[in-house]
């Protein structure tokens, strides 16, 4: 049975009716600002490489920063003093954190859980500054000294948001079914989340930290208050609770000097450290390319 | 309307004694009596919302996940109360393990998914020869056994599902409860799998919930027909139609409702 009113020309295609026009300039619209969106991140880096290679040799990584108007030198303690206070950050956030996080998103029901939720975002909003001057208050004032601990205390607390809020999320994404297979399988609450349920976040959890530990390697105001800067390496004979040097405290004093050899530092420095977290997060991603769910 | 009928003949391994089921205040399942008979299929047929698979999570307890749920009656397993307050759940889920709707293997490797219940539960023995006696009472075995360890969640729909059957005999339960098991796969991994259920008949009780009436007609010994009624409230209820030997449900149902169900003219 056909249809002696249908024309077969309308199904063809009409290059210049209104709506394929909208819809080819929402699409032009929209790839356009997709490209504003990630023109920052290339014209960061490239200008970090083109400013900061001329600086770059294998001195810099090894060397202590120079006194004005002095050459040479490096940024070496700078380095060694933002991997131990990320470590420490990181040492502390995690158990923290993914602990909180399975506790949300598998135990806490109702208001408790919406309201620990609701803290945590508030906690993630908190400027880093403020942050700082806490760790300066609870640490650095009752201990009487700046130091590396204070520092890594203030990054664990920039991280601990984003790591509960990462693996809350990424908990929630592991299927009911799965737990109740467990369950089923008369498996108790505990053998269930840290036998079926971590393991099959760990790659979304791991993607969380990366990103957490790359806020925290970039942060200036926290250590500023809290682990302050030195010339010197790290001292590990007073337990490192002297001032430490860190990458992103060097540029930030090193950017503001009107010597050269400095200024050519804090770019090189600059560059290193956006170098240290992309190979950080290159590495984790590799660690854990596949995701479950 | 109260049905009382138990499984004749045969030793009844769990009784379902006047079973209400609330979710709040809302009761859900109610009235239920049923015995289930030891070593035998039994099937839960009837339309959706009728309260067979509600009522089939009683059994291991499975329901206490949900925080609103609430039983009255009792359902005695070996004459044990399931619900009396010194019963631990977890104990109860390692002696009647559970085969759910989606085939849902755990993202491990395959011979982990069957060791982790093996495991949990303490087992002790030969866990490499555990896993292949589980395989293979799963008809699993040939097609799975040179990758043992590749990720359970890369089988096909049907493999997965019979996965998860011989992960739950890997615990050597006692009872089997099926959930709708074929409903996600397509019709010869249905067939294996309705095999597999005559075969585990010889050592294990099972009860299977299912939509399917022509594999209730086949796999099934005894048959119990649901059925839903709105309340005055205007609340949906599940309640026990009628529940006998298959044949007699099948052909020969003392009730008009379950005679219509089981011809097709009705839900």
């Amino acid at each position: 049975m056909t249809d002696a009113t249908f024309n077969p020309e309308t199904l063809k295609r009409n290059p210049t009716s209104p709506r394929t026009l909208f819809s080819l300039f929402m699409s032009g619209v929209a790839g356009l600002f997709m490209t504003m969106a990630i023109i920052p991140l290339f014209i960061i880096l490239f200008y970090l490489l083109y400013k900061g290679i001329s600086a770059l040799n294998f001195q810099v990584l090894v060397q202590l920063p120079p006194p004005p108007m002095v050459e040479g030198g490096g940024f070496g303690n700078a380095i060694l003093g933002t991997v131990i206070m990320v470590a420490i950050g990181t040492l502390i956030s995690l158990p923290v954190g993914v602990m909180a996080a399975i506790y949300l998103s598998e135990f806490s029901r109702g208001q408790l859980a919406s309201w620990t939720r609701f803290a945590t975002n508030v906690l993630s909003g908190v400027p880093s500054i403020i942050v700082g001057v806490f760790a300066y208050g609870v640490l650095v004032l009752t201990f009487k000294t700046y130091s590396a601990w204070a520092g890594g205390f203030a990054l664990a607390i920039l991280m601990l948001p984003t790591i509960v809020r990462t693996t809350d999320e990424a908990l929630q994404l592991v299927p009911q079914d799965v737990r109740q297979a467990s369950t089923g399988l008369g498996a108790n609450d505990y053998q269930t989340v840290l036998q079926i349920v971590l393991p099959a976040a760990i790659p979304a959890i791991i993607t969380g930290v990366t990103l957490a530990l790359a806020r925290a390697a970039g942060e200036t105001a926290p250590l500023i208050f809290t682990a302050l800067f030195t010339q010197f390496w790290p001292n590990w004979d007073k337990l490192l609770a002297e001032p430490t040097a860190s990458l992103a405290v060097l540029v930030y004093n090193f950017a503001i000097v009107p010597f050269k050899n400095q200024q050519e530092l804090a770019w090189a420095a600059s560059f290193i450290l956006v170098l240290l977290v992309l190979l950080t997060s290159i590495i984790s991603r590799l660690a854990t390319s596949t995701r479950k769910y | 309307m109260i049905n009382h009928q138990s499984a004749k003949q045969t030793e009844a391994v769990i009784k379902t004694e006047n079973v209400n089921v609330y979710y709040g205040n809302f009761l859900a399942v109610a009235g239920i009596y049923l015995d289930i008979a030891k070593n035998q299929v039994t099937a839960f047929i009837g339309p959706s919302g009728c309260g067979k698979s509600t009522l089939l999570r009683c059994y291991n307890r499975l329901n206490d996940l949900i925080p609103s749920f609430k039983l009255q009656g009792a359902i005695t397993y070996h004459n044990q109360n399931l619900y009396a307050p010194e019963i631990d759940p977890v104990q109860v889920r390692r002696r009647i393990g559970m085969v759910f709707q989606r085939p849902n293997p755990f993202p491990k490797s395959i011979y982990e998914n069957i060791a982790f219940g093996a495991r949990i539960n303490g087992y002790q023995g030969d866990m490499d020869e555990l896993v292949e006696k589980s395989l293979r009472q799963a008809a699993l075995w040939d097609e799975v056994k040179d990758k043992l360890r590749q990720s359970g969640l890369a089988l096909s729909g049907g493999q997965q599902q019979r996965l998860c059957i011989a992960r739950t005999v890997a615990i050597q339960p006692d009872v089997v409860l099926m959930d709708e098991p074929c409903s996600a796969l397509d019709p010869i991994s249905t067939l294996k799998v309705e095999e597999l259920i005559h075969q585990l008949k010889e050592n294990y009780t099972i009860i299977i919930v299912t939509h399917n009436m022509q594999q209730a007609s086949r796999v099934a010994d005894y048959t119990a027909f649901f059925n839903v009624r709105t309340t005055e409230k205007g609340d949906r209820q599940g309640y026990l139609v009628e529940y006998d030997r298959t044949e007699k449900i099948f052909q020969n149902p003392k009730e008009e409702a379950t005679q219509q169900y089981v011809s097709g003219r009705f839900g």
